[in-house]
């Protein structure tokens, strides 16, 4: 491995694992549930994407075997699913806010108003 | 090189961890939980490709497909138990 | 015969890349193996999949990718910035942006890059209306971002998918 690859790899890695910490920092900082959907979505993804390339041209550039893509699937994966999930989580909260919950049957509201005051 | 990255990368997401774990037990509401718990998911993802890498090991990256598969599944159908109050439709 | 066997060759061919990948493209046996995949998994889900629009521009769709990529790299740099500084600066607002087109899966698909880029996440698209919920972590001027998702983003997936 030359010193060029190692230097990108080791970038890549560093460069990653900051984006995953302050995706982190939003989540447990930010002041609104709203606000803190933003960390997680974009700087955490973009943090793994970064590593996963980093463990793709670590893997390609050994000596023993060939080239590793496989880090792509879970890349693309993790892209797709990371908006899925900040959608599901606005309206879960959304939802929630409004004091009006058409579609929530009685017996689950009073589950969660059971899981809010526990704290 | 590798090596003092790969050691500031380990602390900098344990650290990255600890504040998910924060924000998982202070809530304040069930859908902060859930965002943490994801998150906490893919921090792990995180760390499952750095420890692959720094023992040169190809076995690790399965389980960190299959935690972002299960993790996805799991959150949106949290998502959906808090919507309509039930999993399956 | 050939629409029999293969009833979305976009999707079979997306099948068998992903097992490649996954796979890393090992041996022969596993390459074939992906084929009968490709094969098989869209035949057996093939009631499961919407309609998809028709992908009139590819060239421009790859064009498309390559600006959201870098998008979602600056995007990312402001939020850094943003989460770090002081938070009393920010302004977080609630954005409707109404729609021109009108497609369940381009909307989608809009919604998503939304998401994954400048400081917003979609929320909501009303379909009877074609409004996009955007919620935005900072946004002292809501037209701006309403315009900026509109030119850069909408149009953009119009003329790729003419809709």
């Amino acid at each position: 491995m030359s010193t060029a690859v190692e230097f990108a790899i080791s970038a890549l890695i560093v460069v990653g694992a900051a984006f995953v910490l302050l995706g982190s920092i939003g989540l447990a900082r930010l002041p609104d549930f709203l606000m803190r959907l933003h960390g997680p979505t974009k700087a955490t993804t973009v943090g793994v994407g970064a590593l996963l390339l980093a463990s793709a041209i670590f893997f390609s550039t050994r000596e023993s075997g060939g080239i590793s893509l496989h880090e792509l699937a879970p890349l693309f994966f993790l892209f797709i699913t990371a908006p899925v999930t900040a959608h599901l989580l606005a309206k879960a909260a959304m939802h929630r806010k409004s004091p009006a919950r058409p579609t929530a049957k009685p017996q689950a509201t009073s589950d969660s108003q059971h899981q809010e005051s526990e704290r | 090189m590798l090596n003092a990255a790969m050691e500031t990368a380990f602390l900098l997401i344990a650290t990255a961890l600890l504040l998910n774990l924060y924000r998982l037990l202070v809530g304040p509401d069930a859908t902060d939980r859930i965002l943490a718990l994801d998150t906490l998911g893919i921090n792990c993802i995180a760390l499952l490709v750095l420890y692959g890498i720094s023992t040169a090991s190809a076995a690790y990256f399965e389980v960190a497909l299959l935690l972002a598969l299960l993790g996805f599944v799991g959150t949106v159908a949290l998502c959906k138990f808090l919507l309509r109050g039930d999993i399956s439709e | 015969m050939m629409r029999a066997i293969l009833p979305r060759p976009r999707l079979a061919l997306a099948v068998f890349l992903l097992w490649a990948v996954i796979t890393n493209a090992a041996s022969l046996g596993l390459l074939v193996l992906g084929g009968v995949l490709a094969i098989v998994l869209p035949l057996l889900s093939r009631r499961f999949w919407p309609d998809p629009p028709r992908l009139i521009r590819p060239w421009r769709a790859l064009r498309f990718m390559g600006v959201v990529a870098l998008d979602i790299v600056t995007a990312n740099l402001r939020v850094a910035r943003q989460v770090v500084g002081p938070l009393h600066r920010l302004s977080p607002a609630f954005v409707e942006v109404p729609l021109d087109l009108h497609e369940p899966f381009v909307a989608t698909l809009l919604g998503s890059v939304v998401s994954l880029t400048p400081g917003t996440v979609s929320i909501n698209v009303d379909q009877e209306r074609w409004v996009l919920l955007v919620h935005a972590l900072d946004a002292p001027d809501p037209q701006a971002l309403i315009r900026e998702i509109k030119e850069r983003y909408e149009m953009a997936l119009r003329e790729i998918f003419a809709c």
